[in-house]
């Protein structure tokens, strides 16, 4: 008892509290993912308003034009057009909901299942553990581009194969990480409390060890997030993914990939959009995982 | 370590049976490969005769079991498109992804080693502050992206490299630095973190108030003993650039196994697609296990856990 009372006037809530968000505010790269990835997440969410053009309206007499900052470039279309006369900007506007959605989707499903695996491994160890380890490492052992695309084949190319495919590929990382920190978690003090005072079992993992392990599940969730997004368009990109005319960014690049050599922007806009993204989420990551344990910053 | 090895070596051949299992059920499951194999117009009963000409009517444990007993022989049956042998056409593309692969992982180690070695001794430098940037750009960088970027700077603009093919040793530095990089961020973070930790043990302090040369003890004292993890990261990810090298094969055109698989499931060739993600697996496998050996080997205290 003088455990738990010494420890909490030593770490008052409310200064636990002041000192995460100094070291976030004091973290630039958190900072700055989190006001892009902000900003994609508003773009996204008012796509029709924001898009100068219906991103779906083809102009054949408009094709290929280039962005504004080239010479022959227009205010009309600010970024360009692509080869069937859409409007770049708008696509690209639209392709964010594509993106973020996907991300979303497939990094719950993926979560809901390694973190399952997971905590139910670190918990009860043992038998459990072996079982859910082997499952992991077979897991590891098939090559996730290549799975992902023979099965998108199969079933045809459409965004809830994507999401589907992704989400039940992609979650051996949640598994290990989740694993882990429930081992390290379930010896506490309070975990013993709950089991002693007989609380149910998913009582104790819910609402005693899943807090616990909240930040950690955070961290990878971002990784995930960004994992699955770089993989639908690698997807689209080779032609199983999302299907046309979906404005997704890897299909954009597909598209635009025969015209790269005399007008390279139309690859080197979405790719960029794509890179920012995945980097704004995995500066989140990073930021948590610093801000949540400053002791392993390396 | 004998004791060690047996029980790892038998852990990884269950391991190759589950995932070929997997696999099997994954594709036999998500959608009728009778009716993918005939086409979009065929008739109901040519799907029928492709079904029966392929064994595909049988029930699946069969189909299964009789897959896996030849596989274990290395025989993959015939390819549906290519008409060739499974295992034939495997070897002739086999070489260019192992090279890919091979240059690919030297690549990472030859600018990731170095880099997270000096990032450590000049911890928060400017070129550690470089690292991290190329660590975190690498994360996030579509590796289809990269290449096709890379062939417009080095092939395009430049003309220094060409764009595709597998003809001469020039076509493989583009494709080897776009696979390479993709490993990267992942070898120079552990290698990072690996030196920071040498660096401030006890040993490091004694072997400079020996007055040992700056030198001697970074690479006979410090390096020796980060690098030891990293062995195990870099055989991981040279398991996981051959199965991405799909991505990069189709892009700079090159005739390797990804390509291959790339084919095949355009072309719904599912001996093809079955047989190269049980090689890619076994490869993986083979890896891991190689480097957990060799771990072992090295720190007796991973063979007691």
């Amino acid at each position: 008892m003088t455990d738990t009372l010494s420890l909490a006037t030593h770490l008052p809530p409310r200064s636990l509290l002041a000192g995460a968000l100094r070291r976030v505010l004091g973290h630039h790269g958190l900072m700055l993912g989190g006001i892009i990835l902000l900003f994609v997440a508003l773009v996204a969410i008012f796509a029709p308003l924001l898009a100068p053009h219906d991103p779906y309206a083809q102009n054949l007499s408009r094709r290929l034009i280039p962005p504004i900052w080239h010479a022959k470039g227009t205010w009309e279309h600010v970024l360009g057009t692509d080869k069937l006369g859409r409007d770049y900007l708008s696509r690209l506007i639209y392709g964010s909901r594509l993106s973020l959605m996907i991300g979303l989707s497939a990094t719950l499903i993926s979560g809901l299942i390694g973190t399952t695996l997971g905590v139910l491994a670190g918990y009860f160890g043992g038998r459990t553990d072996a079982v859910i380890n082997y499952l992991i490492t077979t897991r590891l052992a098939m090559p996730v581009v290549l799975v992902a695309l023979a099965v998108a084949s199969l079933v045809g190319g459409s965004l809830q194969v994507v999401i589907l495919v992704l989400g039940l590929l992609l979650w051996d990382r949640f598994a290990v990480v989740t694993r882990s920190a429930t081992m390290q978690v379930c010896h506490g003090d309070y975990i013993a409390a709950a089991q002693a005072i007989g609380c149910s079992t998913s009582r104790i993992l819910l609402s005693e060890l899943l807090p616990n392990i909240l930040n950690a599940l955070i961290v990878v969730a971002t990784l995930e997030m960004a994992h699955a997004i770089l993989l639908e368009a690698t997807l689209s990109f080779l032609g199983l993914g999302v299907p046309p005319p979906a404005p997704s960014w890897g299909l954009m690049i597909a598209e635009g990939k025969q015209y790269m050599f005399f007008s390279p922007w139309v690859i080197t806009i979405p790719g960029v959009t794509l890179l920012v993204l995945v980097l704004a989420i995995n500066l989140v990551g990073d930021g948590i995982r610093d801000a949540s344990a400053p002791e392993n910053r390396n | 370590m004998l004791r060690f090895a047996l029980r790892r070596i038998a852990v990884a051949i269950a391991v190759a049976f589950t995932v070929s299992l997997a696999c099997f059920l994954l594709l036999h499951l998500s959608g009728d490969l009778a009716t993918a194999i005939a086409g979009p117009e065929a008739t109901a009963a040519q799907i029928d005769t492709v079904r029966r000409q392929y064994g595909l009517d049988r029930p699946l444990a069969v189909q299964f079991g009789d897959w896996l007993w030849h596989a274990v022989q290395l025989d993959f049956g015939r390819s549906y498109y290519f008409q060739d042998r499974v295992i034939d056409l495997i070897a002739s593309r086999l070489p260019v992804t192992m090279i890919l692969g091979g240059l690919a992982l030297a690549f990472a180690l030859v600018v990731a080693v170095p880099l997270g070695v000096v990032a450590a001794i000049r911890r928060d430098s400017w070129i550690d502050r470089l690292a991290l940037l190329i660590a975190v750009l690498g994360q996030a960088m579509p590796s289809f992206w990269f290449g096709l970027t890379l062939i417009i700077v080095f092939s395009v603009q430049l003309r220094w490299l060409p764009a595709s093919g597998a003809d001469s040793w020039q076509g493989f530095i583009l494709p080897v630095v776009a696979l390479g990089y993709y490993a990267t961020p992942a070898i120079m973070r552990l290698t990072r973190t690996g030196m920071l930790d040498v660096l401030g043990s006890d040993y490091i302090r004694t072997a400079r108030a020996k007055g040992l040369r700056t030198g001697t003890i970074m690479f006979k004292h410090a390096l020796r003993n980060a690098i030891i993890p990293v062995i195990a990261l870099a055989a991981v990810q040279l398991g996981f650039m051959l199965g991405g090298s799909l991505v990069i094969e189709a892009v700079f055109s090159l005739h390797g196994l990804g390509y291959l698989a790339w084919e095949a499931i355009a072309r719904n060739d599912y001996p093809v697609m079955q047989a190269i993600v049980l090689i890619l697996a076994m490869i993986y496998i083979l890896l891991t296990l190689g480097a957990d050996l060799l771990n072992a080997l090295i720190d007796p205290r991973i063979r007691v856990r």
